[in-house]
């Protein structure tokens, strides 16, 4: 298996190169890291380090930039999941956070420098239309769907319509499971709520147990067809991994958790991937029991190694290679195989390619460049 | 070498590959542009500027590029993209040099948090400068072009960089993006003033640029102190009053105006205040440029305070 490394992960896993780059390195550098989300993982990695001082400048604006939005992030994040722990206590539901917002609110390193664009919270499935009504209450509002995106969320997907807050902006994402309810994999939801931890210095705010907060990770990641931000999640994986790893009951929990939650396959990829591709540092015996419960076939591993190594790179020209579009693709669509059945499949592919879907569109306008002028709200 | 060093089919050359790489000091935009009368654009709007070697740092590297499909042969498309992410909204090709203007606009305002970063003109005499932000429609580019017609020399008709070290604002020295009316009044203010042609139907309207002065791009690199907050506002006929402006509300509006305000948190508004309190803050009500060009030329002429 060929090894084929970024700029932006060389420097990122060893630190120390980055002081031996030439300015067209920094610049490729800088373009990398920036399309792949990881900007201000890099200028951290490099703080942390006490050694982004010996950064060029033009580059070094660049990254301490990059930090500001990042530090702004972090408080703003905070004051939403305020917002919201208040709005939720007219519901008898905990406040559960996933992905991002979780490692950010549990003080995980992993979260340093990680962008994103909302917060994800679970409730129990009984409890989504209280959720939801409580929400608008507070000033959230679903955004403008017809008819048959509606049902596409409401009785296929894992999570209702994003909603976005209209005086914010912000956005959050109300799940009711971790995968879709047409996925292949059926999700031991239940087993989920059992494992839910407080966080001990913020009373109403509850993330998953370690070795769910990982499997959720793998599962998000490995069932993700738009891999715009998949190397950006698969550090997240691998600091994860390091983090919660400290822990050796995690360990010793992690493949018997997947097996319990139905989830073997994406932490079987999460380790091999992490492992492969950005040295995380895994167990023998951990891997070995993951590929035992875990692993695909020998072909269909093959064919999966040549797609993730490809796709899971920065998303920029100079990372492309031959098949890097094939491979998306090939993600792309196995994405949505491992979403629904065949039938529902077909339907919701004839459906989206007769009429386009506006949702996305308008959501990729608003995150595109737009003419300057105009001070963002 | 500037870039009037450059012969248009060198240029072009250049823009094909993506390798022309230009001084907008205090950043470097490298560009790329296959679309054919992006380079006489340049060259003409930009002929002042300086080309860089290539092994520089490009702070942004921003591109049109012509959209693929038979379509072109028609009404060709031009899609604007950054750091290689392209935007999801093409638009008319004629279109590509004012939206190269505007994404490298863009770029600033979006990544250049070293900067206070201000929707404002900004002029300088004698070493003071003069902030004009505003919200659009107020008339601030059309005084900003009347005004560096008449010995002003500019900084920016669109983005202040207000240097949160040294309190300090920076300018890029960039063309003038002057729209509808607007252009017609500074051509006839003007007559001697080089504009690209006229592009109608953009979202801002019409929409032509016009060339800087030299003497403003020679010192594009030299940042100057402010010295005056002016909101301007265009009314047809009126005549030329500037009164003095509340400070809070100058403050609201600048914090309002600025695009990174929210990034910098307490910094943003730390900075604000010192630009405040560097500056006398009016208001200046206008009909005619010629009325402006008196009232600014007795500003300038008081004394520092």
């Amino acid at each position: 298996m060929s090894r084929l490394q970024s700029l932006t992960v060389q420097v990122l896993l060893e630190p120390e190169r980055a002081f031996g780059l030439s300015m067209p390195e920094w610049d490729l550098l800088v373009r990398q890291a920036r399309r792949a989300n990881l900007l201000a993982k890099l200028a951290y990695v490099l703080q942390d380090g006490g050694r982004i001082a010996d950064v060029p400048t033009a580059p070094r604006l660049h990254l301490q930039a990059a930090l500001r939005i990042a530090e702004r992030q972090q408080l703003a994040l905070r004051w939403e999941v305020e917002c919201i722990r208040i709005a939720l206590t007219e519901v008898p539901a905990r406040l559960i956070l996933l992905k991002g917002a979780a490692y950010a609110m549990a003080g995980l390193p992993a979260a340093r420098g990680r962008m994103f664009a909302d917060v994800d919270i679970l409730v129990p499935r009984e409890l989504i239309a209280k959720v939801e009504s409580v929400l608008t209450i507070h000033g959230w509002r679903g955004e403008d769907m017809d008819a048959y995106d509606q049902h596409y969320y409401r009785h296929w997907m894992h999570e209702i319509p994003p909603m976005r807050h209209v005086r914010r902006g912000t956005s959050i994402d109300v799940h009711h499971t971790i995968l879709p309810g047409t996925a292949r994999i059926k999700v031991n939801t239940a087993a989920l709520f059992e494992g839910v931890r407080s966080l001990p210095e913020l009373a109403g705010v509850d993330v998953l147990q370690p070795v769910d907060m990982l499997l959720h990770s793998a599962a998000h990641l490995f069932h993700e067809g738009e891999l715009d931000n998949g190397l950006r999640d698969l550090f997240d994986l691998a600091g994860l991994l390091r983090e919660l790893g400290r822990d050796p009951g995690f360990w010793a929990a992690l493949v018997p958790r997947s097996i319990a939650l139905g989830l073997e396959r994406p932490l079987f990829y999460a380790l091999r991937y992490t492992s492969m591709m950005l040295d995380a540092a895994v167990p023998a015996s951990v891997l070995a029991a993951s590929v035992a419960a875990g692993a695909p076939s020998g072909p269909v591993l093959a064919l999966m190694d040549a797609c993730y190594v490809r796709a899971l790179q920065p998303m920029h020209g100079s990372c492309d290679r031959f098949g890097t579009w094939t491979a998306r693709m090939a993600l792309y669509v196995r994405s949505h195989w491992l979403r629904m059945p065949l039938h529902l499949l077909a339907y919701h592919l004839i459906r989206k390619a007769i009429k386009p879907d506006k949702t996305l569109t308008e959501a990729r306008a608003m995150a595109a460049p737009h003419g300057g002028g105009k001070p963002q709200a | 070498m500037k870039v009037s060093d450059l012969s248009e089919s060198d240029l072009r050359g250049l823009l094909r590959q993506g390798n022309l790489l230009l001084q907008i000091s205090p950043f470097v935009a490298r560009i790329r542009s296959d679309v054919h009368k992006v380079a006489h654009e340049i060259a003409l709007m930009y002929g002042d500027f300086t080309v860089c070697q290539p092994e520089v740092f490009a702070d942004f590297h921003v591109e049109v590029a012509r959209e693929a499909g038979l379509r072109r042969w028609v009404s060709p498309l031009a899609r604007f993209a950054f750091d290689g992410k392209r935007s999801f909204v093409p638009l008319p090709a004629a279109q590509a040099f004012p939206m190269i203007e505007w994404g490298l606009n863009w770029c600033v305002a979006a990544h250049a948090h070293q900067y206070l970063v201000i929707h404002a003109a900004v002029i300088e005499k004698g070493g003071r400068a003069a902030v004009l932000p505003a919200p659009p429609g107020s008339g601030k580019s059309t005084l900003c072009a009347g005004l560096v017609n008449r010995g002003w020399r500019l900084l920016s008709d669109e983005l202040a960089l207000y240097d949160l070290a040294t309190g300090l604002i920076h300018g890029m020295a960039r063309p003038v993006n002057l729209k509808n009316a607007s252009i017609d009044v500074i051509r006839a203010f003007a007559p001697e003033a080089v504009f690209t042609v006229p592009v109608p139907d953009t979202t801002k309207g019409t929409v032509a640029l016009m060339r800087p002065s030299s003497g403003s791009v020679l010192r594009a690199q030299e940042p100057v102190r402010p010295a005056w907050i002016i909101l301007p506002k265009y009314e047809a006929n009126a005549e030329a009053v500037l009164s003095v402006h509340g400070k809070a509300e100058t403050f609201m509006l600048v914090a309002e105006q600025s695009f990174n305000y929210d990034i910098h948190g307490l910094r943003g508004f730390n900075a604000v205040a010192d630009l405040l309190d560097q500056c006398a803050s009016h208001t200046f009500t206008y009909g005619h440029l010629d009325d402006a060009v008196r009232v600014f030329e007795r500003l300038a002429a008081e004394p520092a305070s």
